[in-house]
């Protein structure tokens, strides 16, 4: 594996390749889509340190291989947070600490997505080196930049297939004062993506949302006063729904790092996992549908929209995923490799779009190093 | 001036052939080839150009759109997508070789979802008309730009406009869902949809923001948000600009992200009160707008640590709207900014730069040196809370030699923003105006990149031309 210090000195071993790498920072994801097929490892583990913490101005940079947890903890320091909360996923790769590289290059955003905004939405800036070994930069340090075209948006979530992320700065927010989350008892997905609705569309700014076996969660984080007063009215409004109780403060936030680690999915070792992206009123037909197909294990975030499974390694499953998940979209989240190498891992591009996909990946990695396959078979 | 590439020759020759082939495939009230109907075409919301077009076709239906694009592609014919062309970087500047595709009569709202918070809109419906369909339900979209009762929705997502709440809601690349793209080869492709986050490459969020140099885009799925119970301003006026930045800090230190937070300098407030009459302090060197939301007693709550925070730093006056009639009288002012120094001076160019907010006062200050200098007064409003600065450089375009010399002002003070940490635009686009400033932000190597990209998808750079890349030897590509 090779571990360059610098920047500049993985940009000269990229700059002098000639034959693919697999592109990782601490290699937490491997198990997520395909299997790459190359010979070497390049790593940004290596290429760590926070090089910017501007708390009045919302920003922090830090390098590539530098841990999410120690980005957290900067930031927890001067009582800020990473905005899109993204969860570590120990219970589904198995124990590592994610880089904050490979977690912007995986697109990894929790249940503040919602209202918060993904992982793509807070990258301000990234410092990448491309198929040529040339260190580019696009966007900056600040919050609000529309110069050029925005390719911390394309990179967020390429999976290292078009570039390696150096450096990263990203938008952060203050951690809230507090939280509290009213947990209402449903019926059915169905009932619960109905409260999620309800709630989401009330003026209250809930900013998690999910159903996990008959109990759907609606978060609030906020001043203490105004989180009081809002998950009080909350409960008002949404008392037709079921019977709910309020859970409070570090229970709230143990509740919500649950969920998005999808730990309550309770997938066995063996089983496959997969991320469904539908709109929210259709999650529980996935659910549904799903689970008549082969008893998939279940649960909603992101308001219904996001649906996990978790169910048998095997192409029928993957299959009904693929055909539940309709006009939305799908994601193989972990599997075998023999299952991840057989089935198209996410949904493909159309067409006309898969055409330009193409000549993209060739105008920023015209020699295909940057991890081959990892997305799409021959990419 | 910025230089335009000179037409194609042989475009121009072919310019009947080309009328009556566009009258062939679209209804005939949506193509326009007579020069008096041609001429409001010619130019945007960057009035100091102008530039009449070959042609102008006003489409009604994706499939029209694209059978346009088609036909130009294989004709290589240069197209220049044009929302309501309110854009104040030339974003919409046509070429003399180039047809222009108003998307002004896609203007339909064509689906509203409240369960799942979406709209599905035309382009050509205005961004305050989002908000207005769904505004009786307690819903709005986000996303406010000065110019919205007038700017479209498919100019926005273009752009990626902003407006005065990002600062909370975020861009136009943060509200989105799904966009039905066209390519230059007149291919119509669904680019998300009512979903979030799907899982291949981010095709919407490098469209948003590209400025018409990858496609257009004819439908657009917005996300629809919640409204708060209510919302309230407070205006606190300092005796200098270092102080107010304090403020400012002072207050997203404390952990308090307002909904929006505006300053002014001394020479803006003057020209908005003269305007507005809204009561603002005329002894203030900065003047700050801060808006909260929530209910009543929220708001209450959270102006009065807003006000505790800046009452540290010795404020000239400070005024809490009691009332929503009291908090519009605040923004009464601020929205009317533009106009107001509209007022004042006969022209004036809006610049657009973002810095780090911790550079506030370095960079007013520097921009104060340079007006006295080239003789022209500014006006400067900001985003304070994103670092967004709208300088308004006044001059009078009837004056030779006064428009040149606001251009290079502009300019400068865009090098400066980037010297210090930012960026040349936050939010109108590069466009025509800061085309050939991009080498100050990005590296050779940078915009090479970025132009292979945009070769990705218009191998021919058909699409909106001589804006966003320096020009190569006077030409593109």
């Amino acid at each position: 594996m090779l571990t360059p210090d610098t920047e500049a000195a993985l940009a000269a071993l990229v700059a002098v390749a000639d034959a693919p790498f697999v592109i990782e920072g601490q290699g937490t994801k491997r198990a997520m889509l395909r299997p790459v097929q190359a010979a070497a490892t390049l790593s940004t583990r290596n290429l760590t340190g926070i090089t910017l913490h501007r708390p009045t101005e919302l920003i922090i940079s830090a390098r590539a291989g530098t841990l999410v947890a120690d980005v957290e903890a900067a930031l927890a320091a001067k009582g800020q947070m990473l905005i899109a909360e993204p969860p570590a996923y120990g219970g589904i790769f198995g124990a590592g600490q994610p880089t904050i590289g490979g977690t912007v290059a995986a697109g990894i955003s929790g249940p503040r997505r919602i209202t918060g905004g993904a992982m793509r939405d807070h990258v301000m800036g990234v410092r990448f080196i491309n198929g040529m070994g040339e260190v580019l930069r696009s966007g900056g340090r600040v919050l609000k930049n529309v110069t050029g075209l925005d390719l911390c948006k394309l990179l967020t979530g390429s999976h290292g297939t078009l570039g390696i992320i150096t450096e990263v700065t990203l938008k952060v927010l203050p951690r809230p004062e507090a939280t509290a989350t009213l947990a209402v008892t449903v019926t059915d997905f169905a009932a619960g993506q109905w409260v999620l609705s309800a709630g989401l569309g009330a003026p209250y700014g809930v900013s998690g949302a999910a159903v996990v076996g008959n109990r759907a969660l609606l978060r609030l984080e906020d001043f203490a006063d105004s989180v009081a007063y809002r998950i009080a009215k909350l409960r008002g409004e949404l008392a037709a729904f079921g019977s709910s109780e309020i859970i409070e403060g570090d229970a709230s936030l143990a509740l919500w790092r649950d969920v998005a680690e999808a730990k309550p999915l309770g997938a066995a070792a063996e089983d496959a996992i997969w991320r469904v992206s539908v709109k929210p009123t259709q999650g529980p037909h996935v659910a549904a549908a799903l689970r008549t197909a082969f008893d998939a294990k279940v649960m909603l975030d992101w308001g219904g929209g996001l649906v996990w499974v978790a169910g048998p390694a095997n192409e029928a499953a993957h299959r009904a995923v693929m055909q539940a998940a309709g006009e939305g979209a799908f994601v193989l989240f972990r599997a075998p490799d023999a299952l991840r190498a057989a089935v198209p891992v996410i949904k493909a591009d159309p067409p006309a779009l898969a055409a330009i996909a193409r000549r993209v990946k060739d105008a920023l990695d015209p020699k295909g190093l940057f991890n081959p396959g990892r997305m799409q078979a021959g990419f | 001036m910025i230089a335009l590439p000179p037409p194609k020759a042989k475009i121009l020759a072919q310019r009947d052939v080309i009328l009556a082939a566009l009258r062939a495939m679209l209804p005939e009230d949506a193509v326009i080839g007579e020069a008096l109907r041609l001429k409001p075409y010619e130019t945007d919301g960057l009035t100091a150009y102008r530039q009449v077009p070959l042609a102008v076709v006003l489409p009604r239906t994706t499939a029209e759109v694209a059978a346009v694009l088609r036909y130009c592609h294989g004709m290589g014919i240069r197209v220049v997508p044009r929302g309501a062309g309110t854009s104040l970087s030339g974003g919409a500047l046509p070429l003399a070789d180039a047809v222009v595709i108003g998307l002004m009569r896609m203007n339909r709202i064509l689906e509203v979802d409240y369960a799942n918070r979406l709209a599905v809109v035309e382009a050509g419906v205005t961004n305050i008309g989002i908000t207005q369909a769904v505004a009786g339900d307690g819903f709005f979209y986000a996303p406010d730009p000065s110019s919205q009762l007038a700017c479209m929705i498919g100019g926005n997502v273009m752009m990626n406009s902003g407006g005065a709440h990002c600062l909370k809601y975020g861009v136009t690349a943060n509200n989105l869902l799904g966009l039905t793209f066209v390519t230059i080869e007149g291919e119509v492709v669904r680019i998300g949809g009512e979903h979030l986050d799907g899982g291949g490459y981010d095709w919407l969020g490098l469209i948003t923001g590209s400025e018409g140099q990858l496609g257009m885009v004819t439908e657009v799925t917005v996300r629809i948000l919640r409204g708060p119970e209510g919302a309230r301003a407070m205006l606190a006026a300092f005796s200098s600009i270092e102080v107010a930045g304090e403020a400012v800090d002072a207050i997203i230190g404390a952990g308090v992200i307002p909904v929006a937070l505006e300053f002014m300098d001394r020479p803006c407030i003057h020209a908005c009160e003269a305007f507005a009459h809204a009561g603002y302090p005329l002894d203030a060197e900065a003047m700050l707008i801060i808006e909260v939301e929530g209910s009543v007693a929220e708001q209450d709550a959270l102006l009065g640590k807003i006000r505790d925070i800046c009452a540290r730093f010795a404020p000239l006056s400070m005024k809490v709207a009691q009332t929503v009639e009291e908090s519009a009288a605040i923004w009464k002012g601020r929205k009317g900014a533009f106009g107001a120094v509209g007022r004042i001076s006969p022209d004036y160019l809006c610049m657009d730069g973002t810095i780090p907010t911790g550079e506030l006062p370095r960079v007013l200050r520097r921009i104060g040196e340079m007006s006295a200098e080239c003789g022209l007064q500014v006006a400067n409003v900001f985003h304070a809370g994103d670092g967004n600065l709208h300088p308004l450089i006044m001059f009078d375009a009837n004056d030779p030699g006064s428009f040149a010399r606001a251009e290079k002002f502009g300019a400068d003070i865009l090098r400066l923003c980037v010297e210090v940490g930012g960026c040349l635009t936050g939010e109108h686009g590069v466009g025509v105006e800061k085309r050939d400033l991009m080498g100050v932000q990005f590296t050779d190597g940078e915009l090479d990149q970025q132009r292979a990209i945009k070769t990705a998808f218009d191998p021919q750079w058909l699409l909106n031309g001589a804006k966003v890349f320096p020009l190569v030897d006077g030409a593109h590509a």
